[in-house]
């Protein structure tokens, strides 16, 4: 026990389209939402998850900004970076650092400020996370990536595109109940299936929709996590692995190696195997990346990515729930604070939200089109 | 400022100038200085032939900033007849037209016009391979 970290804190700010809010107000209201929800207010170091904030708000330094304007003092305060997958990357250095006993009490915040510009330049800000002079150069959207690796997958294993339309519906499912969501309301088969083509074959209800948000989390000891309550949510795996930053690349083009390496870290760790796990959080910017997560991760035999699906298994009440407060589909996709407000997800579900009852679940974050991905195994304390 | 990013990279878009492994002979596209496949970091420069075959496609609606002028285009993953994968526009073909399978070759065209520095990036694209008719 003396070893374990736990979350004592997690403050999800709504998302969506901020126009009277900054990055750094954004940030700073999760915080003291962590605050608020942890019951302490002074921590020992911030991690920041943030993809690009220089190219959104022309803002660097995101760790001394945010640890000024949140009132933190003179605190060791860094942004990690790995594109989409920044947020789960920057709790994994949250939970190392409270792990190796550096650190008593750390804050992770997650923070992206999207909307400040248009959609196109939205568009090529993303592509960023691509490789710029050898994908992004020649005209593909990140979208387009997905959407390359999509069509692969339908040749490759027989796979309709309507089949992966489920999804969204799944994600969307779940968002009515989900306070910080973006859209929260459900959807049909036939809304993700008859939206407009983004970049064929994948629709504009595949995609994760673009918007602002921030995300905190606090993390301590078990020990210490005592003090404050008797029932700990604690990280009991973590694994981040990456792969070749393009997509063409990949050894196989349609398997997310990261998620393979990640997930079979997190899973030795833990002590625990895909079976074991309750509930899953997972990265479903585009609808192709849920199936490939789900096969990669062990959830799923290679191809088949979407039969649990198909078969209702992903809906609460179903042997494996996913995206229980709405997923990137409808709680949105703010790149970088993304994977934060995955494990503050995961977190409310693990307390016990009424809806499941779980005792362990796993939060998987990606950057890129899978070049960094990220598995965090979180469960009751008991 | 985004002069000296493209320059540099005219040879390896114009000749499509990849590397090759001293050691184990994998071949790179783009170049790369340690051997994916051994880590060696002898390597010695490789011109792609430039044919290959689509293995997957996209049209693309909502493009970048910087591509804006250029809709509607097409985007695949081209398997080169040597081996590496890479990612470029097809041209000369109508979006119906395009499959997985089909036979391309390189050409070289204009990627970007509208650069905010006023420079013309050339590079790279594939279009389906046509066979002439000889007098």
């Amino acid at each position: 026990m003396s070893d374990n970290v736990s979350v004592i804190g997690v403050g999800l700010g709504k998302v969506g389209e901020h126009w009277e809010k900054s990055l750094r107000d954004l940030a700073i209201e999760s915080i003291w939402m962590a605050f608020e929800d942890s019951g302490i207010d002074k921590v020992d170091a911030l991690y920041v998850g943030n993809m690009s904030s220089g190219q959104f708000v022309e803002q660097e330094h995101l760790g001394a900004l945010i640890a000024d304007f949140a009132g933190l003092g003179p605190i060791p305060a860094v942004k990690i970076e790995a594109a989409c997958g920044s947020g789960g990357a920057a709790f994994i250095e949250g939970y190392m650092a409270v792990k190796s006993g550096m650190y008593d009490y750390v804050l992770v915040t997650g923070v992206e400020k999207m909307t400040d510009v248009l959609p196109s330049k939205t568009t090529s800000i993303l592509a960023n996370a691509s490789d710029r002079d050898y994908e992004a150069f020649n005209g593909v959207s990140f979208v387009g990536l997905n959407a390359l690796v999509m069509r692969r997958y339908m040749h490759e294993f027989n796979v309709k595109r309507e089949e992966l339309s489920i999804f969204p519906v799944i994600s969307h499912k779940n968002a009515p109940f989900s306070k910080h969501a973006m859209y929260r309301k459900e959807i049909t088969l036939e809304a993700v299936i008859n939206s407009p083509i983004i970049a064929d074959p994948l629709t504009l209800m595949d995609c994760a929709p673009i918007c602002d948000g921030a995300a905190s989390v606090i993390l301590c000891s078990e020990k210490k996590a005592r003090e404050f309550t008797d029932n700990p949510i604690n990280v009991s795996g973590v694994g981040l692995a990456t792969d070749s930053l393009g997509v063409h690349d990949r050894v196989h083009m349609t398997t997310l190696s990261a998620a393979v390496e990640a997930s079979k870290k997190a899973y030795k760790m833990a002590g625990v195997g895909p079976k074991d796990i309750d509930i899953l959080e997972i990265h479903d910017a585009f609808s192709i990346m849920s199936a490939l997560s789900l096969e990669d991760m062990g959830f799923a035999k290679k191809g088949e990515g979407t039969k649990m699906a198909l078969e209702g298994q992903h809906y609460i009440g179903g042997d494996l729930p996913i995206n229980l407060y709405g997923g990137l589909k409808a709680r949105g996709h703010p790149v970088g604070a993304t994977g934060v407000y995955q494990i503050g997800e995961l977190v409310y579900s693990l307390r016990g939200d009424g809806r499941v009852d779980a005792e362990r679940g796993l939060a998987e974050n990606i950057g890129g089109s899978g070049a960094t991905i990220s598995a965090c195994i979180l469960e009751r304390g008991g | 400022m985004d002069v000296p990013r493209h320059w540099r990279e005219q040879i390896k878009r114009y000749r499509l100038v990849g590397s090759k492994c001293k050691k184990c002979g994998k071949l790179s596209y783009p170049h790369r200085l340690v051997c994916p496949k051994c880590r060696s970091r002898e390597y010695e420069e490789h011109q792609f032939i430039g044919r290959g075959k689509i293995i997957s496609f996209t049209n693309i609606n909502s493009p970048p900033k910087e591509h804006r002028y250029n809709l509607p285009y097409a985007v695949a993953l081209v398997e080169l007849m040597e081996g590496p994968v890479i990612t470029a526009q097809i041209t000369d073909a109508r979006a119906e037209e395009l499959e997985i399978g089909m036979e391309v070759e390189m050409v070289t065209r204009k990627i970007m016009e509208y650069n905010e520095d006023g420079i013309i990036c050339y590079g790279y694209k594939f279009r389906p391979i046509v066979e002439y008719a000889h007098p």
